[in-house]
């Protein structure tokens, strides 16, 4: 209560009562207290808790804005772009520079409505949404609004307050269709992708891969985005900022082992195969390619039909429009193909006659039949009460293994597969052996594992119906027909039909470790087929080579192999061989050609055509497997396929022959 | 008598109301420049103005012997209620309260220059009855004489102002030496009506208080839990004080400088202090309102008599009573109630009910001194 002590013998003062001198006393300690509450708190505020505050006060006024890096390109093996980006002005709308809620800003909706062909309602619902997600940002109206609409708005400018433009990288597929379902598209990163770990640190509102090689690869395309820091005041409204932009990292090109030639030919190659077909009164719906270089498994054509033109992602589909891309699946199947479908990789097939190599290779490797043996005779193969035919009832006579495989007899396979039944799953070990039956592990988000049926699998589903049908109470699930695995399952798998399932790729893999076995002393590798080659800086210069080492190495006899490949190549080649007409002109001396047809048969629907092919030589030798959904034989649509691609790929002159081998 | 020239005024009070004057307008350059885009002076300009007015106010004032206004105390009273009364029924209505009279060039604020107009009136009148200041009817009627004008600017709503009228009349009181029974039963009193205005009332569905005075009231106990709202203004003004830490942040004071604190230049220009000039900056401006305190209590030590005693008490109480409840809902620790910081806080009614508040306060220490000049006590 020193406050109020006299200050000092100059001060003049009257008398002061003790009452008063008292009750200022108390008033002037009551004023002491209160400011050494208010110092204290001040001193615990900005002395003892200070950092923390500037802290807060540093997060009030900056936000961070993104800034879109520019994704990287994909480019073919030679460098070609097959994917880029290209850049366009947005429309889009600055919230704070809005016209005054109601009337005024209603009036500005509708008449940037009218220009943009959007309606009103949705220009507002999309500014809301904005807003909340990335306050402070522009807000997207826009994305490809055209030239006349954006001459427009440059032009009136103050007719369209708040309206700016910003340049923004749109992804552009200048081959629109050509291997879309393997390049895949892009959008906005979705809030589930966000939680994803391959999306780990993408900031929302980032254009990310939605599939394909562009989700595949994205953490390599997406880049880095930079960071505008905004000012802001209370209001919201940016004010005049000292703070650097943190500059975006442009994406990694990624260049692929594509062969833009030679996937531009195969595209078209199959759409001819398939009108040929179609001409031949075959539906010919759906098709799809896969050509490796079977020492390395790079893929240097990959298609899929039919396709959609990944631009269209560009901007939110519809409802329908998506729709109509993933098809309609009906009775017997699909009714309208679906256009997102990789039918190389995702297609589940039986594979037809092009399964038999791998069937005379197990019986080879098994011991289950001699190379000489003649089997097959007569028409049909006689199984308890139950009959095995060749196409056309053909009637062969006993054949060894070579021939067999040259004219593709049903029977003699027919037989081998009922022989090979007795020394278990025989056959089945081979495919796997091979690489059918499991994932290539190829580098793109999913593929099929397919089937290869055994007698466990059979007895597990038979199973696994019987508890379904047990818990709902119905007649069937649908799963099995509940029969035990019969000598006739392993006849049928025997020729690629029943219960096997398979893509072109995992057949592309079977064929091409039968190569490298042939030419390689009976060591085949089981290749990893892939499309990245190697990560690429935007400028060009290599950051990291791609690898893809095989998965393990099939070891065969060689004298089988050469037997089996010996089939091939007379199938390909000599008279009677079932693809032989097909390749008629072509110079077998030069690029010998071993190749199998195979025509699938199907319950519903016009049997499936097949063609796997290897072509050797020195520096690009090349596995190429066709398949056409409803299109006949396979010498009639899949095998002149083939052709056109290796003619390409080998630079010789291009020529559709259909072939005229009637055979399954 | 031949003598020296001095000052004709209280040095130190002096010393003490330029510099806040200085502080006021210093602060406000930062905290205001971004008010008006076109205008970053606007504020500064009209601040500076008003403390130009009020100094020469205070000036003309403090000439006056202030001895010659007691007998004036029933005309004061009844301006102030006229006053108060005039804005209700023709004023001027800003965010929601009626407080102002709009003249030509500033709104004029009757509930701020009430608290000059109740402290001279009620002093005079508690003067008058000084034989009889043991009396319960002298208490309830300085009481009541307070009351109903701090009733009628709690109606427009000026609860901050309402509050000063009461602690003047108590201040008035406690120094004239009402008896401890009465004060302490004033005390009850208040906390009774405090409570039953706070709790008891609303829970019947009787509203004094508005809603969001109320949540004002109390959402310093619990600023966080309410930050986009009630508790917003004392959080930011807590960040922005806090962030100021030992010598501010200057040119890059962003909370008050881009206005994330609501009124950072009129009720909270506290927090534009202490976030532009840090604790040094906030320390020398408390200091200066401890001189003005101080000097207000020694004027009323020294006064010639008892009115000029209880003018200075209700001016100390008046300064003392904003200080503390301004800064103190500036740094978290007081609810929310308008008012403003004397002479710091933007607005010319405010600066100029402060200065004239100091005016009376100089005029008591110049009628003191000349009092004791002229019994020959101290020379000059």
């Amino acid at each position: 209560m020193s406050a109020i002590e006299p200050g000092g013998q100059t001060e003049p003062r009257l008398p002061v009562s003790p009452q008063l001198a008292l009750r200022v006393a108390i008033i002037g300690g009551l004023a002491m207290t209160m400011f050494a509450i208010i110092f204290f708190r001040l001193w615990y505020l900005q002395v003892l808790s200070g950092e923390k505050y500037v802290q807060q006060a540093n997060a009030n006024r900056a936000r961070d804005l993104p800034i879109a890096a520019p994704r990287g390109e994909i480019l073919d093996g030679e460098g070609r772009s097959l994917v880029a980006s290209r850049v366009t002005n947005a429309v889009q709308i600055v919230p704070s520079a809005l016209p005054p809620r109601g009337a005024p800003r209603l009036r500005l909706y509708r008449r940037l409505g009218a220009l943009l062909g959007m309606s009103p309602r949705r220009i507002e619902a999309l500014v809301i949404k904005g807003r909340t997600e990335l306050p402070y940002a522009p807000v997207t109206i826009k994305t490809d609004a055209g030239q006349g609409a954006l001459t427009v708005l440059a032009e009136r400018e103050n007719d369209y307050p708040g309206v700016t433009q910003e340049p923004v990288s749109i992804r552009d597929y200048p081959y629109g269709e050509m291997a879309a379902q393997v390049l895949g598209y892009v959008g906005q990163v979705s809030p589930l992708e966000l939680k994803m770990r391959a999306f780990q640190g993408v900031k929302q509102g980032t254009v990310v891969g939605q599939e394909g090689l562009e989700y595949y690869y994205d953490r390599y395309l997406r880049g880095t985005p930079g960071t505008q820091r905004v000012e802001v005041n209370a209001a919201g409204y940016p004010v005049p900022s000292k703070l650097a932009p943190t500059l975006p990292k442009a994406g990694y090109s990624l260049k692929l082992t594509l062969s833009l030639p030679l996937q531009r030919e195969a595209e078209k190659a199959l759409l001819e195969g398939i009108e040929h077909a179609r001409a031949g009164g075959k539906p010919a719906v759906a098709g799809a390619f896969v050509a490796l270089d079977p020492r390395n498994g790079e893929v240097r054509a990959i298609g899929s039909y039919p396709s959609f033109d990944p631009n269209k992602f560009a901007k939110p589909l519809t409802k329908t429009e998506y729709e109509a891309l993933e098809g309609k699946t009906g009775p017997g199947g699909e009714t309208v193909p679906a256009r997102l479908t990789d039918r190389a990789v995702n297609g589940t097939y039986p594979t037809g006659s092009t399964f038999k190599p791998i069937t005379a290779m197990a019986v080879l490797e098994g011991n289950v039949v001699s190379p000489s043996a003649g089997l097959g005779a007569g028409q049909c193969v006689t199984v308890s009460t139950q009959q095995f035919c060749n196409a056309g009832k053909a009637d062969y006579g006993p054949l060894g293994l070579v021939q067999a495989l040259k004219v593709s007899s049903d029977t003699y396979f027919f037989e081998a597969g009922e022989l090979a039944n007795a020394y278990g799953n025989v056959i089945q070990h081979e495919a796997h052996q091979l690489g059918v039956g499991q994932q290539t592990r190829i580098d793109l988000p999913s593929e099929i594992t397919g089937l290869v049926p055994t007698r466990a699998w059979r007895a597990r589903v038979a199973a696994e119906e019987l508890r379904c049908e047990r818990r709902r109470h119905v007649s069937s699930c649908g799963i099995s027909d509940g029969r035990p695995w019969s000598v006739g399952d392993n006849m049928h798998l025997a020729v690629g039909q029943g219960d096997l399932l398979t893509s072109p790729l995992q057949m592309a893999v079977a064929y091409s470790t039968l190569a490298n076995a042939f030419t390689g002393g009976g060591n085949g590798a089981v290749v990893r087929p892939h499309l990245g080659k190697e990560i690429d800086g935007s400028q060009g210069a290599l950051v990291q080579a791609l690898k893809f080492p095989p998965r393990r190495h099939a070891r065969l006899n060689p004298s089988d192999v050469s037997l089996v490949m010996e089939g091939l190549h007379e199938a390909a080649s000599q008279p009677g061989g079932t693809s032989a007409a097909v390749w008629s002109g072509w110079n077998q001396a030069q690029h010998p050609v071993y190749g199998k047809t195979g025509t699938a048969q199907h319950a519903l629907g016009e049997d499936q055509s097949w063609y796997i092919c290897y072509l050797p030589d020195p520096s690009r030798p090349i596995v190429i497997a066709v398949t056409v959904e409803q299109g006949g034989f396979g010498a009639e649509t899949a095998a002149p396929i083939a052709r056109l691609l290796a003619s390409q790929w080998f630079g010789v002159s291009k020529h559709f022959v259909a072939g005229t081998s009637k055979t399954f | 008598m031949r003598r020296p020239w001095r000052l004709p005024l209280d040095p130190v009070l002096t010393a003490a109301v330029v510099g806040l004057g200085v502080a006021s307008v210093v602060t406000l350059g930062g905290a205001t420049s971004g008010l008006i885009p076109a205008q970053p002076h606007y504020y500064v300009n009209r601040q500076v103005t008003y403390l130009i007015v009020g100094v020469l106010l205070m000036l003309a004032l403090s000439r006056i012997d202030y001895s010659r206004l007691r007998r004036l105390h029933g005309a004061i009273y009844g301006l102030l209620l006229f006053m108060i009364v005039a804005v209700l029924a023709i004023g001027h209505t800003a965010r929601g309260s009626q407080r102002a009279i709009n003249l030509p060039f500033f709104s004029f604020q009757a509930s701020e220059v009430g608290k000059v107009l109740l402290i001279t009136a009620l002093s005079a009148f508690v003067v008058g009855r000084a034989r009889k200041l043991r009396d319960r009817d002298t208490t309830a009627q300085v009481m009541l004489a307070a009351l109903i004008p701090a009733m009628l600017v709690i109606v427009q709503p000026d609860l901050g102002s309402g509050m000063v009228y009461v602690v003047i009349a108590v201040t008035l009181l406690f120094v004239a030496g009402t008896s401890w029974k009465h004060l302490s039963a004033l005390a009850a009193l208040g906390a009774v009506s405090l409570a039953f205005v706070l709790v008891a009332a609303p829970a019947v569905g009787v509203h004094v208080l508005k809603p969001y005075q109320v949540q004002r009231l109390t959402a310093f106990l619990h600023p966080s839990t309410n930050s986009q709202k009630e508790g917003y203004q004392q959080v930011e003004a807590k960040i922005a004080i806090g962030s100021g830490q030992k010598t501010g942040r200057g040119v890059n004071a962003t909370q008050t400088r881009l206005n994330f604190v609501p009124e950072d230049h009129t009720d909270f220009v506290f927090a534009a202090v202490g976030e532009q000039y840090g604790f040094l900056g906030a320390a020398l401006v408390l200091s200066l309102y401890a001189l003005l305190i101080w000097r207000g209590l020694r004027v009323l030590l020294m006064a010639k008599d008892l009115f000029g005693a209880l003018i200075a008490a209700g001016v100390a109480a008046m300064l003392m009573f904003q200080v503390f409840v301004n800064v103190g809902m500036t740094v978290g620790i007081m609810p929310i109630t308008g008012v403003t910081l004397p002479l710091m806080s933007y607005g010319g009614s405010s600066v100029i009910t402060t200065m004239l508040a100091i005016g009376l306060l100089q005029s008591v220490y110049v009628q003191a001194r000349s009092a004791q000049a002229s019994k020959g006590r101290m020379p000059w």
